[in-house]
């Protein structure tokens, strides 16, 4: 098994931003266009880091700082993650859940802190924007996280993970669903995806997470753009981990479903873009309260068929 | 009195001056009693005026010969009846403004304080329009005058927890310059102001002293992408000073060319306001069939916005039958492909959660500031320059004018559809029986020839934004003194900014593209 151990690390170091690619493409399919190549997110990022970035004269380190800290708090957030029951995380140990959730709010504070230290009127706006949704989306991700914990009895990822079973499915089934659904509506409002934020849009005053890093260039922005990437991974992950926990069978079986599972999220976001506009800003936080409500019915759910 | 219609020549030896008292009297009254400002502008005093009589008791004696004196013009539109009522007077230096009763003169007036250096008194928020250098000496009436573009008192809101977000003249995106100021309290926006005058370009400048050789190329890019109506309402102008007919088949073909611009840009924004919702589908088709639309007018004269189509006297391209079969086959292609893509649009619960409720503005609030084209019909005012003064094709094959009532961003988004509808319908059914014979008068004068000396004329055009006007007034040498452009966006930026009241700062994208206005037809 030590030969997996690192499997869930490095594949997520090297394959997240082709998941941004799949995306892109499923959505050219939908608008009748090619779609850039697959592995353009990669070209993307070599250009920037063959690049020199500007900085303002009116930030100081910490707008310098928010891009290094925040691709380091998400490296930390990987690093904690296991790809299916067979392939446990590179780090693990008991409350590691705590960390995931606080390395992803790090990442999240640091942003809204260079975010901030441009002094923009636009940047302002976005950050409030991106702390007010993440308000109501962090406790839609701890309480689905608990409410795993409580069924497996264990406050790791990893062991949640490996306790996850086809059995689990059977005692607890709707609520590991409402879990996962819970988990998509926290994925795209962490991910600044439709129906939450538009990715691809140019007008500033409709951002939320674009706005904020308007003013990072060249490596910094490398940086910013593959942490997202790697977010974008991490929270797929975390779905993908309970939802295909139902696939039994060995290490042969549960990692490839754990890669395909993955795929699929793309796909989904992908549709998810094609078929729906965006929600009005104001009323973003009622799907996140949805969110919040599905976790906590999933936790108390837990509860009676565990009990 | 003489009933005066779109596109006419009225000369300046019958139109007496007013009193200034009368003359904003006359215009106070008119709107007051539904008519609509099409134009107001001044000449310098030495053009017009009738010597032998003063019509008001307070005219002063002498004011139009007095070099400093400015004559300035009114053109009411009665769409009742479908008459133009023109006035005349002469000012010196100030005059009382109107704009706290009829907010529609207010830009009006503006726009004379700077050209002319008269002050409207009492104006409610006196600032410049264009930052344009002023056509006569005088007082300062700014401090700086002119001031550098965009420098100008903003409105501002006070209180600590109130916002001021300033976006532009350079944007994020390839459009056009523009600043707009929201004065925002969280999210909500409490107002907006608009300030443009980047693009200014000084065409009505440098149309004084023509026609020449360049009048209808300043014509065509008055604004770009309405180059059909900009150049219809000049060549209308031109056809009833010379009184040209134009034959029944460049009527047809005129009309042709003004629905396939209003369809195009109507395609392109349904597909832009998918866009900014950011719904995918219908944004990708309607990118490609306004294209399509765009090509059709390409296929008429060679030029995708119409460019050389339009000439004094009719068309300067006939479509043979080969070629208007053509046309008539892509554009029910084209019909169908957008009606597939836009269907989309309304039977997508997402994309009206988003439209529906978003930016809307009262047909009170559209009446008093004037609001003209899809705008106004959107917000329940049926009012169509093609329905209320028809001039060529219109007054022999009109056109359905639909109007929806609630005034938001589905209603501006909607009537463009139902607009697309309508102008394929009359497309299809004009080709379907198009005239034989000549395309263009063959008595059309070279476009550099002087005009008809001391006469005002009028036209109007329903552009795809809306209502078009132009105003010529010509000099005893049958040269323009003043040659006046009236965009339909000239009325609608102030409507944008009434619709962003109390809405939320994230949707103003979204209102901006469902008016869509264009700054260089505005500028200048």
């Amino acid at each position: 098994m030590n030969a997996l151990r690192f499997l869930p690390l490095v594949s997520g170091l090297v394959l997240a931003p082709f998941l941004l690619g799949v995306v892109n493409r499923v959505k050219a399919k939908f608008g009748g266009r090619t779609g850039q190549p697959l592995l353009q997110a990669y070209f993307d990022l070599f250009k920037l880091l063959r690049k020199g970035a500007v900085y303002s004269r009116t930030t100081t380190w910490v707008f310098r700082a928010g891009p290094v800290v925040g691709l380091a708090a998400v490296l930390g957030a990987l690093a904690l993650l296991p790809a299916g029951r067979h392939a446990p995380a590179a780090v693990s140990f008991t409350g590691d859940l705590f960390l995931l959730a606080y390395f992803l709010g790090l990442v999240r504070f640091v942003t809204v802190l260079a975010a901030l230290d441009t002094g923009s009127a636009f940047e302002g706006m976005g950050a409030s924007r991106e702390v007010q949704f993440s308000a109501l989306a962090e406790p839609a991700l701890l309480v689905a996280l608990a409410a795993l914990a409580r069924l497996t009895g264990g406050l790791g990822l990893t062991q949640i993970t490996s306790a996850l079973g086809p059995a689990s499915w059977e005692v607890a089934g709707p609520a590991l669903a409402l879990v996962a659904l819970a988990l998509c509506i926290v994925f795209l409002a962490e991910n600044s995806r439709i129906p939450v934020d538009d990715p691809n849009t140019h007008l500033e005053l409709t951002m939320i997470h674009e706005v904020m890093i308007l003013d990072h260039s060249g490596p910094d922005l490398a940086f910013i753009l593959y942490g997202a990437a790697l977010k974008f991974w991490i929270l797929g992950a975390l779905i993908v981990n309970v939802a295909v926990s139902w696939i039994g069978g060995g290490a042969a079986i549960t990692i490839p479903a754990f890669f395909a599972g993955m795929l699929l999220v793309s796909v989904g976001v992908g549709v998810v873009e094609s078929v729906m506009a965006r929600y009005r800003l104001l009323k973003v936080p009622r799907m996140l309260w949805v969110g919040v409500a599905l976790s906590v019915l999933a936790f108390t759910l837990i509860g009676r068929f565990t009990a | 009195m003489t009933d005066w219609r779109n596109a006419c020549a009225i000369p300046l030896a019958g139109l007496a001056d007013l009193s200034v008292w009368d003359f904003q009297d006359c215009v106070s009254v008119g709107l007051m009693k539904g008519a609509q400002l099409l134009a107001l502008f001044g000449v310098p005093a030495r053009v017009g005026g009738r010597q032998d009589a003063v019509a008001g008791g307070h005219q002063d004696a002498g004011a139009s010969e007095d070099p400093d004196c400015v004559r300035l013009f009114a053109v009411l539109g009665h769409p009742g009846n479908g008459t133009l009522e023109p006035f005349s007077t002469v000012v010196k230096d100030s005059f009382l403004s109107l704009a706290p009763i009829h907010p529609q003169v207010q830009l009006f007036e503006r726009e004379l304080a700077e050209k002319w250096r008269v002050k409207p008194q009492g104006h409610p928020w006196f600032k410049p329009v264009r930052f344009e250098r002023p056509s006569r000496d005088g007082a300062d009436l700014w401090e700086a005058h002119p001031a550098a573009c965009g420098t100008a008192d903003f409105f501002r809101v006070g209180g600590e927890e109130v916002h001021e977000v300033a976006v532009g003249p350079v944007h994020a995106g390839i459009i056009e310059p523009g600043h707009f100021r929201f004065q925002c309290h969280g999210e909500t926006v409490y107002h907006l102001e608009i300030l443009l005058g980047y693009q200014h370009r000084g065409i009505e400048r440098a149309l004084t002293g023509g026609p020449g050789p360049r009048t209808l190329h300043f014509m065509e890019t008055a604004a770009g992408d309405t180059t059909i109506g900009h150049a219809t309402a000049h060549c209308q102008l031109a056809e009833a000073v010379f009184g040209l007919a134009v034959p029944p088949r460049g009527r047809v073909l005129r009309g042709v060319a003004l629905e396939l611009e209003r369809m195009a840009n109507h395609i392109g924004d349904l597909g832009a306001l998918a866009g900014d919702v950011g719904f995918l589908p219908t944004q990708a088709f309607c990118g490609r069939i306004r294209g399509d639309v765009l090509n059709l007018t390409a296929r008429l004269c060679g030029n995708r916005f119409g460019r050389g189509l339009v000439r004094p006297g009719g068309v300067a391209f006939d479509a043979e039958p080969a070629r208007v079969r053509e046309v008539v086959r892509l554009l029910e292609q084209a019909l169908a492909d957008a009606t597939g893509a836009i269907d989309l649009l309304w039977e997508s619960g997402s994309v009206l959660a988003r439209f529906e409720g978003t930016g809307p503005v009262s047909a009170e609030t559209a009446t008093r500031i004037g609001l003209v084209g899809p705008a106004a019909r959107a917000c329940g005012l049926s009012q169509d320059v093609r329905r209320d003064y028809p001039c060529g094709i219109w007054a022999d094959a009109p056109i359905e004018v639909p109007t929806l009532s609630t005034g938001d961003v589905f209603a501006r988004a909607r009537i463009r559809w139902e607009e697309i509808r309508v102008s394929a319908e009359w497309i299809l059914a004009n080709l379907a029986d198009l005239p034989d014979g000549a395309v263009r008068a063959p008595d059309a004068p070279p476009t550099a020839a002087p005009w008809p000396a001391d006469t005002l004329a009028v036209s109007l055009t329903e552009g795809w934004r809306g209502r078009i006007c132009h105003a010529a007034v010509t000099g005893p040498d049958g040269r323009f003194a003043a040659y006046k452009i009236v965009d339909p966006s000239f009325f609608n930026w102030f409507g944008l900014a009434q619709a962003l009241r109390d809405q939320e700062i994230s949707d103003f994208p979204l209102c901006n593209k469902s008016f869509n206005l264009s700054y260089c037809g505005f500028d200048l």
